[in-house]
């Protein structure tokens, strides 16, 4: 038995979630490891919640929004796009593996792509194995 | 020896600031010192741990603790005192978040053992002995703590019952927690007591208007204007992200906050709210200008969680 | 069979330690070890912080000798941006520095080390601590030094912006400059600081002095050790805290050797032992020779009465009174008596309090550029100070971006290692005699041997250690299990 890696994925409503939709509607096959939550827009995405979902055992986190230009609310996809750096610095140095987590521009109609994404993601963290943040934490209060 | 209150001030992975904190109260520590007996101070009093081992249970009527849990005597104390007190405080960052000893978290015990013991500029040459629990000496055994593999806070390992933020806490709170103890006017269990309900950047005296930053710089790289924000003039300020009680000293003085007294109310992760701050002010929309602007502030995760690795969410170091 | 007797923990000191007493069947000291269990890691969680941060993060070594690091820190950082430094900062920064000196002094002396000499070394410990001495001696008293402590971390926060943990050397110099209406009220209040150094030294004379067994304990008492001195001087020889040239001087008078802060690894090494977390650090010319005592040993005291012995005058006019009173009563130049040193504590602040006197009369000291900045990285700074309880230093080295890639801290206490471990032996085995059951007043005679040297182990312990990790447990000759980890 395998492992199969559990993937949050944050989509903004406008764009990413439409272009998931669309990947639905099209029977597009592709992997079923994330877990969808949707979001009015990326600017929502607060850095907490990519570590929340880490913390409580996620393998990887997506986070999808409209491209750079197309945001329903003008700019806060530029908001998200500031604060992707800073976020990527401070997981890599907390040791998380650069393809745990991903910021990807997904338009309405663009539900091939997401599928692409969807599955380029799950083998990446395949491959990677599972999440050691959940069952680390756990072992240091169980033993020093 | 009973009409007076029983208390015990201990230190973990510390520094001894929490204890000069104390002692920073001056006069008051003597009206302390006449309604309580100090059955445990290090710093300060004589008492020693057989002392309280001796001890009933609950028979100190409150134990304040601060320093971090970086080995195995600092918990063995932590749950000593847990047992024989009614009331247990975490004093300071270090009891409360980790604290500055809580950067190691970010490193790895193996680097840290080799540059004190084998590779650092004064070494003894050749020297191959290291520290250990447990040496034999002619059939004498000596012990010294085990070291753990990473920081914890103090409520990692005993229940906790009030938390005092602060590097180290201002001398007014303390004085300020210590009367609540003796009139029993505490708050709810697990409240941080002994600072405010806001952020820093309401109590601090410099003018903040509209943050549109093009450039980060770091606080030597310019003489910065003394009464404008310095997250505003582009110099990282961790107060955005920092619970305010402090009295605002560091960024009054021309110095950035560097969030010491830990997140504000209601926050999980004072990081990820840093990050998001600074996120907000960069005026660029180009995703190689971003990159280029963010790239004036090296280090950020040392800046995000300067005292608070171990109350991260991800608390340490997950590199393999 | 060996029994043994554990004092644990230490008290009234900064950090955290235990003694371990061996007596053979006769009840006789067969060994006595004074073991450090404390770490944390700076030298090695410094790495990757920007260099201006460390002066920060370092302060959190010692929260009772913060500024000492912060100074040290500052100076490792300049050389790292090539010593552009406004000259009105390394005033300010001395200024600031003496001020300091005077609370921490202040502190030691009323706090940690008086309640043996006021109250008696085998007073009930539950009086034995600054409590039982302001009882003792009263309240106007007691005040006093309440509020002359308070003042000296006045001044620093006044200068500096707190009086705690300090935040104000940056690369360049310092963040704000001093007013003039701050200095005025500086001047007042260093009137008050200097008389209380004058009233301190009448204590000591009073108390100590005064008093037949304390100073037959000095002179003659088991708290002496053939070891050298070493301490920070001018080029007049004479005590700077600041800045100056490391010299070391034997316990006869001869100089060892002098070196500026660049050539540190030159001249000390650190030796490690498996039973202590605290290095040892010893003179590296004559190589490590173990815990022993005599002329050609490698070992050194850094101290307040090292710095003295090591220097040939003081800096300012009534503390060199202070400084030949002290010397002559205690008959030599250097003189080996250990608990002297919280006498050379009291002559310090004289100079202190002068000093700053001094920079309260400088009309330069409000000055306007306390900051430069800095244009160039060299990549490498080397910053060495007078903490109060031994000469600080911290060596650190960076990349083209002023980014931390290295860090080396040879710490005030650390320096003090090897003749406290070797001093409190030998107050052991003086004190604890066949026949004599050691109860807690003779136990802290023993606490007094380290407690003269005002150690500070949480600066000591800055480096964390070990992680191959073998644990031999024996009962007699047994071995009971055997655990091994990373090797």
């Amino acid at each position: 038995m395998s492992f199969e890696p559990t993937i949050v994925g944050f989509l903004c409503n406008w764009c990413s979630y439409t272009g998931a939709d669309l990947a639905g509607t099209s029977r597009i096959h592709y992997a079923p490891n994330v877990r969808v939550i949707r979001v009015m827009c990326t600017a929502r995405i607060d850095p907490t919640f990519v570590l929340k979902a880490l913390h409580d055992g996620a393998d990887g986190v997506l986070i999808c929004g409209c491209h750079p230009g197309d945001c329903h609310y003008s700019e806060g996809n530029y908001k998200m796009m500031r604060r992707y750096p800073l976020l990527k610095k401070m997981l890599a140095d907390y040791g998380i593996d650069e393809a745990r987590v991903r910021l990807e521009w997904v338009s309405a109609s663009e539900g091939q792509r997401f599928a692409d994404i969807v599955d380029d993601m799950t083998q990446r963290v395949r491959e990677l194995g599972p999440s050691p943040i959940k069952e680390g934490l756990a072992r240091d209060m169980a033993e020093r | 020896m009973a009409d007076k209150l029983q208390i015990a001030i201990y230190w973990g992975a510390a520094c001894g600031g929490c204890d000069v904190a104390v002692l920073d109260t001056n006069e008051f520590i003597l009206d302390v010192g006449a309604v309580a007996d100090i059955r445990l101070w290090p710093i300060a009093a004589d008492g020693k741990y057989k002392d309280v081992e001796a001890m009933e249970d609950d028979e100190l009527d409150l134990s304040i603790y601060n320093g971090a849990v970086r080995n195995s005597e600092n918990e063995h104390i932590a749950r000593l005192l847990r047992q024989k007190s009614k009331l247990l405080i975490a004093f300071g960052a270090c009891a409360y978040m980790g604290g500055i000893p809580g950067l190691a978290n970010l490193t790895t015990r193996d680097k840290i053992f080799d540059t004190a013991y084998v590779d650092n500029a004064s070494i003894e040459p050749g020297n191959h002995k290291i520290p250990r629990p447990e040496t034999e000496i002619d059939g004498k055994v000596l012990d010294i703590p085990a070291f753990y593999r990473r920081v914890y806070r103090l409520d990692h390992v005993v229940d906790v019952d009030y938390y005092i933020p602060g590097c180290p806490p201002q001398p007014d709170q303390v004085k300020a927690a210590l009367l609540a103890v003796v009139k029993g006017e505490l708050p709810a269990k697990g409240s941080v007591v002994g600072a405010y309900e806001h952020a820093l950047c309401e109590d601090c005296p410099r003018t903040r208007n509209e943050k549109k930053i093009t450039r980060f710089y770091r606080p030597w790289e310019i003489i910065a204007d003394p009464d404008t924000c310095l997250l505003e003039q582009g110099v990282l300020c961790a107060g955005v992200a920092t619970r305010s009680g402090c009295g605002a000293r560091c960024p009054t003085s021309g110095i950035p906050c560097r969030g010491c007294y830990g997140p504000a109310p209601g926050v999980v992760d004072q990081g990820a709210k840093l990050a998001s701050a600074v996120a907000s002010i960069v005026d660029s929309k180009d995703p190689e200008e971003i990159q280029t602007i963010l790239e004036g502030l090296p280090d950020f995760t040392s800046f995000a969680y300067r005292y608070g690795v171990a109350s991260s969410l991800l608390q340490r170091s997950h590199r393999p | 069979m060996t029994r043994k007797i554990t004092i644990d923990p230490i008290t009234r000191l900064e950090g955290h330690g235990k003694i371990s007493i061996f007596l053979d069947d006769s009840g006789a000291v067969e060994d006595c070890y004074f073991q450090i269990p404390e770490l944390r890691g700076f030298e090695q969680f410094v790495v990757g912080r920007p260099l201006e941060e460390l002066p920060r993060i370092v302060t959190r070594i010692c929260g009772v000798c913060p500024a000492s690091h912060h100074m040290a820190s500052a100076k490792a950082v300049d050389g790292c941006f090539n010593d552009e430094v406004a000259p009105l900062a390394h005033k300010l920064r001395d200024m600031y520095y003496n001020a300091h000196f005077i609370h921490s002094h202040t502190a030691h002396f009323y706090a940690l080390a008086a309640p043996d000499f006021v109250l008696g070394p085998d007073a009930d410990p539950a009086v034995r601590n600054i409590l039982g001495v302001v009882a003792k001696v009263g309240l106007e008293i007691g005040g006093r030094v309440i509020r002359v402590r308070g003042l000296a971390q006045e001044v620093q926060r006044v200068i500096g912006g707190r009086n705690n943990q300090d935040i104000w050397c940056l690369p360049g110099g310092v963040a704000k400059r001093l007013k003039e209406d701050e200095l005025e009220q500086i001047t007042e209040w260093v009137g008050e600081m200097y008389d209380f150094t004058q009233f301190s030294l009448q204590l000591f004379r009073d108390v100590v002095l005064g008093n037949p067994q304390y100073v037959d304990l000095i002179l003659n008492g088991p708290y002496t050790l053939d070891v050298h001195n070493m301490g920070l001087v001018d080029e007049n020889n004479a005590p700077n805290f600041y800045h100056g040239k490391v010299r070391v001087v034997d316990y006869e008078g001869e100089e060892i050797c002098k070196y500026e802060a660049k050539d540190y690894a030159e001249h000390v090494a650190e030796h490690v032992e498996p039973w202590t977390y605290l290095k040892f650090p010893y003179l590296k010319k004559r190589g490590w020779k173990g815990f022993v005592e005599g002329i050609d040993s490698s070992i050194y005291c850094a101290t307040p009465l090292s710095r003295l012995n090591v220097a040939e005058r003081m800096a300012t006019p009534k503390a060199q009174e202070a400084f030949e009173e002290m010397y002559g009563v205690l008959g030599s130049h250097p003189c080996k008596a250990l608990l002297a040193q919280h006498w050379a504590r009291l002559v310090e602040m004289v100079q202190n309090a002068e000093t700053l006197q001094g920079y309260c009369a400088d009309p330069e000291i409000t000055g306007e550029e306390v900051r430069v900045i800095p244009q160039t990285i060299s990549g490498e700074g080397f910053g060495i100070v007078e903490a109060m309880r031994g000469t600080l230093t911290h060596h650190y080295t960076c990349d083209e971006r002023g980014i931390c890639t290295s860090a080396n801290l040879i710490v005030g206490t650390t320096n003090n290692n090897a003749p406290i471990q070797m001093v409190t032996k030998k107050v052991a085995e003086a004190l604890i005699k066949p026949g004599v059951e050691p109860d807690q007043g003779l136990l802290n005679m023993v606490e007094m041997a380290f407690r003269a040297f005002d150690p500070c182990y949480s600066c000591a312990t800055h480096s964390l250690g070990q992680m191959p990790l073998e644990a031999c447990v024996y009962r007699g000759d047994e071995l009971i299990s055997q655990i091994k980890r990373n090797c």
